[in-house]
C-alpha cells in the first residue's frame, strides 16, 4: 500500500493536506500521521498508522501501531464526549468499511462459475477485484484524513489519547459496544433529536450564531440530498457500463457466426463497447469519488458542525437555566454561594465555547469553500479527460469500420 | 439417373425441365449441373447453373435474380407490351436492355415454355383474375438476365452456355449497378406522421398520416397522404402473406399488438409512457411500410397500392384479436405448431438446413443483444432522471451557500448536470430507436423467415402426399389388371394421371419455391449486413456527439470552479 493513498495532486480531497511534498515542510507540522499499510482479513481491515512527531510528550519520534476500525470509533467517541472540546468541531469519524456488496458479488460469482466460460470467469473476477481495491483505498483514505485532521487541530491534537491510539502498540482492548451500550446510544439518539429540534426553536439573542445556526441547518439537509442524489447518478453510470459489458458480449458471439466483412465488424463493434464499457466505469468511479464522496464528507462534517451548535445552545440553556437557579436562591436566601459558582462555572463553560465555536466555525467555511474548489476542478477535469478519451476511441472505430 | 432424383428433393433444376425433356438435354444438363454443385461456391463460369446459384449465394449479385426465375414470370416477358409496366423512372437504361434480351431468342423461349405455363396456370388458380398485372410485378430490368442467359442453354451447347455465363458474368456487374440505382430510386418514399386520436373511450383509436411521394409509373399520382388506422396495416399484412408467403416471400412483419399500450392511449392518458409507446409504433409502422415498399415484388403488389393511394379501405375486422378470423388464426397457428415438429424434409440440399440452422443462431444471438440494449435504455433513462434530480439539489445547495463565488460555481454545476441530463435523454432515444428497434424489426423478420422455411416444408410434404398417393393408385390399377374389369380400369388409369400431374405439379412448386426462397434470402442477407453496418456507424456516431458535447459543457463549467476563493 503506498505511503498515501492520494489522487493526482497529492491531496485527499477533503482540504486536508497529507501529501509527501507537505512532509517537506513536516518540521512545521509536528504531527504527522499516515496510514502505510492496511490489511483485509476476513470481516475486518486493521490499518498500520504510522507516525512522525517533533512533539515532546510523545515517547518516540517515530512509530508505527496496528488499528482497526473499531479503535478509530473509540477515539472519535473519547473526543466527542470531553467536554474540554464541546467548543470544538469533531472531525467526523470515518465510515464502517463496507465490502458487503463486493462479498455478494464474489459469492455470486463463485455460484456462476459452473455455467461460465473460462474468460468471462476471469474477466468478471478481475472487476471484482478492482472494485474491491477501490473500495479499499477509499476507506483507507477517509480514516487517514480523520487522523489527519485531528493531528493538524491546534488543540485536538494534543489530547493524550490521541498519543495512546498512536503510541501504544498493544491493542487497545475497545471491545465494541455491547448491547445494552448499543441501546443506550441509540436511546441518547432520540434525546439528541429532540434536542436538536429544541435548538431550532431556540432563537439566539447572538445573531451570529443565530444565522449559522439557520444555515447549517439547511445546509446539511441540502448536502446530505445531495450526497444521495450523486450516489444514484454514479450507481446509473455503473450500470450503464455493465449493459454495455454485456452489448460487447452480444456482438462477439454475433461476429462468431458470421462470414465476411460482417463478422469484422462485429469483431470490432464488441472491442470497441468494451472500451467504451472501461472508461464509463472510469468516469463513474472517479464521479464517485470527487462528487459524491465530497458531498458525502460534507454531509457529515455539517453534522459535527451541528452538533457544536447543539452543544453551545445546550450550555447556554445551562447557563439559563443557573442563572434563574441563582436568582431563585437569591429570592430564598439559602444555597446562594452554590448557586452563584454553579451560574459561574456554566457561563464560563458557554462563554469558551462560544468563542471557540466561532473560530470553528469561520474555518469550517473556509475548508467547505477550499474542498469544494478542489473537487469541483477535478471533476471538471477528468470528467473531460474522460470524455476526450473515449471521443478518440470511438471515432477511431468509426474511421475504421467506415473504410471496409 | 440418381442425379435426377436428387435434384427432385431440392436442388434447383432449370425452370426448363418440363415432363417432355430430352433425354440429350438432360444429360448434356447432367453434366453441367454436377459441375455447377459442385463448384456452388466458385466464381461463375462454365455452368450456367453454378452461375445462377452463384448469384443466390453473392452478396453483391443478390439482387439480379430478384424476383423468381418462374415459367410464368419468364413466358410474360416474352409478351411486347409487358416491358412498358416495369418500374418507372429510371429504367430506360434497363428498358435497352430488356429490349436486348428479347432479341436473343424469344422463340426458343416460347417452345420451351409452353408446356411450363400450363404448369403455372395450376399454381396459381387463386390469381386468375389479376394475373396480368402480378406477372408484370415481378418484372425488374435485371431479371431479364436469367431469362436470356437460361435461353442460350435450351440450345445445349457448351459454347452456348459458355457464352450464357459470360454475359451473366458481364451483366452482372452492369446489373448491378444498374440495380444499385433503380434499388436506390424505386422512387417510392413512404413515411408516417401525425398520431391522430379519433374517438372517445375504448372505441378511440389513433388515425396516422401514411404520405407517399413517388415517380413510379404505377402510381396515378405523385403524391398522397391518406389516413390509416393500425387494423388497416395489420389488414395489409394479413392480405400480403395471403398472397405471397406459400411462394416463399419473405412477407416483412407488421408491429404487435400491444393491449396495454392502446388501452393507455385510449383512456387519454397523457403521460411520457405513453408518448413512447406512439412514437414507437409510429416508427415502426414507417419502418413496415418502408421495408415493404423496397420488396421489389410487394411494391407492386395491388392491395399495397391500394393502401397507399385509397382514401377509404374497407376495416379490417378480420384483424380483430377475437374476432371469428382472429380466433381461427390462434387455432390454425396452434394446429402449425404441433405439425411444424413432424415435417423434417429429407433434404438433400444441405444449404436449406444450413441456413435454418444459420438463422436459429441468429436469432437466439440477436434476442441477447436486444435484452442487453432494453436494460441499457432503461439505465440511460434512470442516468437521466437522476442527473435532472442531482442538478436540482445542486442547486438547492448553491443558493444555500453563502460564498458568493461557491454559490455561483455550484448553480452552473446544476446547470451543467441539466445539460447532460438532456444529453443522455436524447442519448437514449438514439439507443433506442436505432439500435434496439432495428434488432427488434430483425428479430421479427427472422420469424417471418422462419414462417417461409415452413411454407417450404408444406409444400415438400404436399409434394410426398401427392407421390405417395400416385403410388397407391398405381398400385390399385395394377390390382385391378388382375381383375379383368375394364370400367375400373379406364378409372384408375385417368386417377394415375392425374396425380402424375399432381405430382408433377407438386415438384414443381417444391422447386420454385425453394428457389424463391433463395433469391429471398440472399436479398435478406445483402439487406442484412447494410442494415448492421449503418445502424452500427449511426450509433457511433451518436455516441461521438455526446461526448463532444460533453468536452463543451465541462469545458465552460471549469473556468467556474477554478474562480472559487
Amino acid at each position: 500500500m503506498q505511503e498515501c493513498v492520494d489522487d493526482d495532486d497529492g491531496n485527499n480531497g477533503n482540504g486536508v493536506k497529507t501529501s509527501d511534498e507537505d512532509k517537506v515542510a513536516a518540521d512545521r507540522q509536528p504531527l504527522q500521521i499516515d496510514i502505510s499499510d492496511a490489511l483485509s482479513e476476513k470481516e475486518k481491515v486493521k490499518f498500520t498508522v504510522h507516525t512522525t512527531t517533533t512533539l515532546p510528550h510523545f515517547k518516540k519520534r517515530e512509530s508505527s501501531v496496528v488499528r482497526d476500525h473499531e479503535e478509530f470509533t473509540w477515539l472519535h467517541n473519547v473526543y466527542v464526549e470531553n467536554k474540554d472540546y464541546a467548543g470544538i468541531i469533531i472531525p467526523p469519524a470515518p465510515p464502517c468499511p463496507d465490502f458487503d456488496t463486493s462479498r455478494e458479488k464474489l459469492q455470486q460469482l463463485g455460484e456462476g462459475e459452473a455455467t461460465m466460460t473460462k474468460e468471462e470467469f476471469a474477466k468478471m473476477k478481475q472487476e471484482l477485484e478492482a472494485e474491491y481495491l477501490a473500495i479499499f483505498k477509499k476507506t483507507v483514505v477517509a480514516h487517514e484524513v480523520f487522523l489527519c485532521r485531528l493531528a493538524e487541530h491546534p488543540v485536538l491534537g494534543m489530547d493524550s489519547n490521541l498519543q495512546v491510539f498512536l503510541e501504544y502498540e498493544q491493542e487497545l482492548g475497545v471491545r465494541g459496544k455491547n448491547v445494552k451500550e448499543r441501546l443506550g446510544d441509540f436511546l441518547r439518539g432520540f434525546v439528541k433529536t429532540a434536542d436538536e429540534l429544541l435548538i431550532v426553536g431556540v432563537k439566539d439573542t447572538d445573531d451570529f450564531f443565530e444565522k449559522e445556526k439557520n444555515f447549517i441547518l439547511e445546509y446539511h439537509g441540502r448536502v446530505k440530498d445531495s450526497a444521495n442524489r450523486a450516489d444514484r447518478m454514479t450507481r446509473a453510470l455503473k450500470d450503464i457500463a455493465e449493459d454495455y459489458s454485456y452489448i460487447s458480449y452480444a456482438f462477439c458471439l454475433l461476429a462468431t457466426h458470421e462470414t465476411g466483412s460482417l463478422h469484422r465488424f462485429f469483431e470490432n463493434a464488441s472491442e470497441m463497447f468494451e472500451k467504451y464499457r472501461k472508461l464509463q466505469n472510469r468516469v463513474a468511479s472517479d464521479q464517485d469519488l470527487k462528487l459524491s464522496d465530497l458531498l458525502k464528507y460534507y454531509a457529515r462534517d455539517t453534522q459535527a458542525a451541528k452538533d457544536l451548535l447543539y452543544r453551545r445552545t445546550r450550555a447556554q440553556l445551562d447557563t439559563d437555566g443557573a442563572t434563574k437557579g441563582l436568582e431563585r436562591a437569591r429570592l430564598r436566601g439559602r444555597e446562594i454561594q452554590v448557586a452563584e459558582a454553579l451560574q459561574e462555572t456554566t457561563f464560563r463553560t458557554f462563554e469558551t465555547i462560544s468563542s471557540t465555536a466561532r473560530k470553528e466555525l469561520a474555518e469550517f467555511k473556509q475548508r467547505r469553500v477550499a474542498a469544494f474548489r478542489k473537487n469541483l476542478i477535478e471533476t471538471a477535469e477528468l470528467e473531460m479527460k474522460h470524455a476526450r478519451t473515449s471521443l478518440q476511441v470511438l471515432t477511431n472505430v468509426l474511421a475504421n469500420l467506415k473504410e471496409r | 439417373m440418381e442425379d435426377q432424383s436428387s435434384w427432385s428433393k431440392g436442388i434447383e433444376p432449370p425452370p426448363l425441365r418440363s415432363a417432355g425433356g430430352s433425354e440429350e438435354g438432360d444429360v448434356g444438363f447432367a453434366d453441367k449441373r454436377i459441375t455447377a454443385t459442385e463448384r456452388e461456391e466458385e466464381d461463375v463460369v462454365g455452368g450456367v447453373h453454378g452461375g445462377v446459384l452463384d448469384c443466390f449465394d453473392d452478396d453483391e449479385g443478390a439482387d439480379i435474380f430478384t424476383s423468381a426465375v418462374s415459367p410464368s414470370e419468364v413466358k410474360s416477358r416474352i409478351s411486347p407490351d409487358v416491358p412498358s409496366l416495369q418500374l418507372g423512372g429510371d429504367s430506360s437504361r434497363s428498358n435497352g436492355m430488356e429490349a436486348q434480351m428479347f432479341d436473343t431468342s424469344p422463340d426458343d423461349a416460347d417452345d420451351l415454355f409452353a408446356e411450363a405455363t400450363e404448369e403455372v396456370s395450376l399454381e396459381s388458380p387463386e390469381m386468375p383474375a389479376v394475373r396480368p398485372s402480378d406477372k408484370a410485378p415481378t418484372i425488374t430490368p435485371v431479371s431479364n438476365t436469367a431469362k436470356s442467359v437460361l435461353n442460350p442453354d435450351a440450345t445445349n451447347t457448351p459454347a452456348a452456355a459458355d457464352q450464357g455465363a459470360r454475359k451473366l458474368v458481364s451483366f452482372r456487374k452492369t446489373s448491378e449497378e444498374v440495380e444499385e440505382s433503380s434499388g436506390d430510386t424505386f422512387d417510392l418514399h413512404i413515411s408516417v406522421t401525425d398520431p391522430e386520436k379519433v374517438g372517445e373511450g375504448m372505441s378511440a383509436y389513433m388515425a396516422y398520416k401514411v404520405n407517399t411521394k413517388t415517380t413510379l409509373a404505377m402510381f396515378s399520382q405523385k403524391n398522397y397522404s391518406v389516413k390509416r388506422r393500425f387494423s388497416d396495416f395489420l389488414g395489409l399484412h394479413e392480405k400480403l402473406t395471403d398472397k405471397h408467403a406459400h411462394v416463399g416471400l419473405i412477407v416483412p412483419p407488421a408491429p404487435e399488438k400491444s393491449v396495454i399500450g392502446m388501452t393507455k392511449v385510449k383512456v387519454g392518458k397523457e403521460d411520457p409512457s405513453s408518448v413512447e409507446f406512439l412514437e414507437r409504433r409510429r416508427s415502426a409502422l414507417e419502418r413496415y411500410l418502408q421495408r415493404t415498399s423496397k420488396h421489389p415484388t410487394l411494391m407492386q403488389d395491388p392491395d399495397f397500392r391500394d393502401f397507399l393511394e385509397k382514401d377509404e379501405l374497407p376495416r379490417a375486422v378480420n384483424t380483430q384479436a377475437f374476432s371469428g378470423a382472429g380466433i381461427l388464426r390462434m387455432v390454425t397457428k396452434a394446429a402449425d405448431a404441433v405439425n411444424k415438429m413432424t415435417i423434417k424434409i429429407n433434404e438433400s440440399d444441405l444449404w436449406f438446413e444450413e441456413k435454418q440452422q444459420q438463422f436459429d443462431c441468429l436469432d437466439q444471438q440477436l434476442r441477447k443483444l436486444h435484452i442487453g440494449i432494453e436494460s441499457l435504455v432503461g439505465h440511460r433513462k434512470e442516468l437521466s432522471t437522476s442527473s435532472a434530480a442531482f442538478a436540482k439539489s445542486t442547486a438547492m445547495l448553491g443558493s444555500s451557500e453563502d460564498n458568493t463565488a461557491l454559490a455561483r460555481a455550484l448553480s452552473q454545476l446544476a446547470e451543467v448536470e441539466e445539460r447532460v441530463e438532456q444529453l443522455h435523454a436524447e442519448q437514449c432515444d438514439a439507443d433506442l430507436y436505432l439500435f434496439g428497434e432495428l434488432i427488434a424489426d430483425y428479430i421479427r423478420l427472422l420469424s417471418s423467415i422462419k414462417a417461409v422455411f415452413d411454407q417450404r416444408g408444406k409444400c415438400w410434404q404436399r409434394w410426398q402426399d401427392s407421390q405417395s398417393m400416385l403410388l397407391k393408385k398405381r398400385e390399385a390399377e395394377a390390382k385391378l389388371q388382375w381383375v379383368n374389369k375394364p370400367d375400373k380400369l379406364q378409372q384408375a388409369k385417368e386417377e394415375i394421371h392425374e396425380w402424375e400431374g399432381k405430382v408433377e405439379q407438386g415438384e414443381s412448386e417444391f422447386e420454385l419455391i425453394s428457389k424463391t426462397i433463395r433469391k429471398e434470402l440472399s436479398r435478406f442477407e445483402k439487406n442484412r449486413v447494410k442494415d448492421f453496418k449503418n445502424i452500427i456507424i449511426q450509433y457511433i456516431e451518436s455516441l461521438i456527439n455526446t461526448q463532444q458535447q460533453l468536452i463543451k459543457y465541462w469545458e465552460a463549467f471549469l473556468p467556474e470552479a477554478k474562480a472559487i476563493a
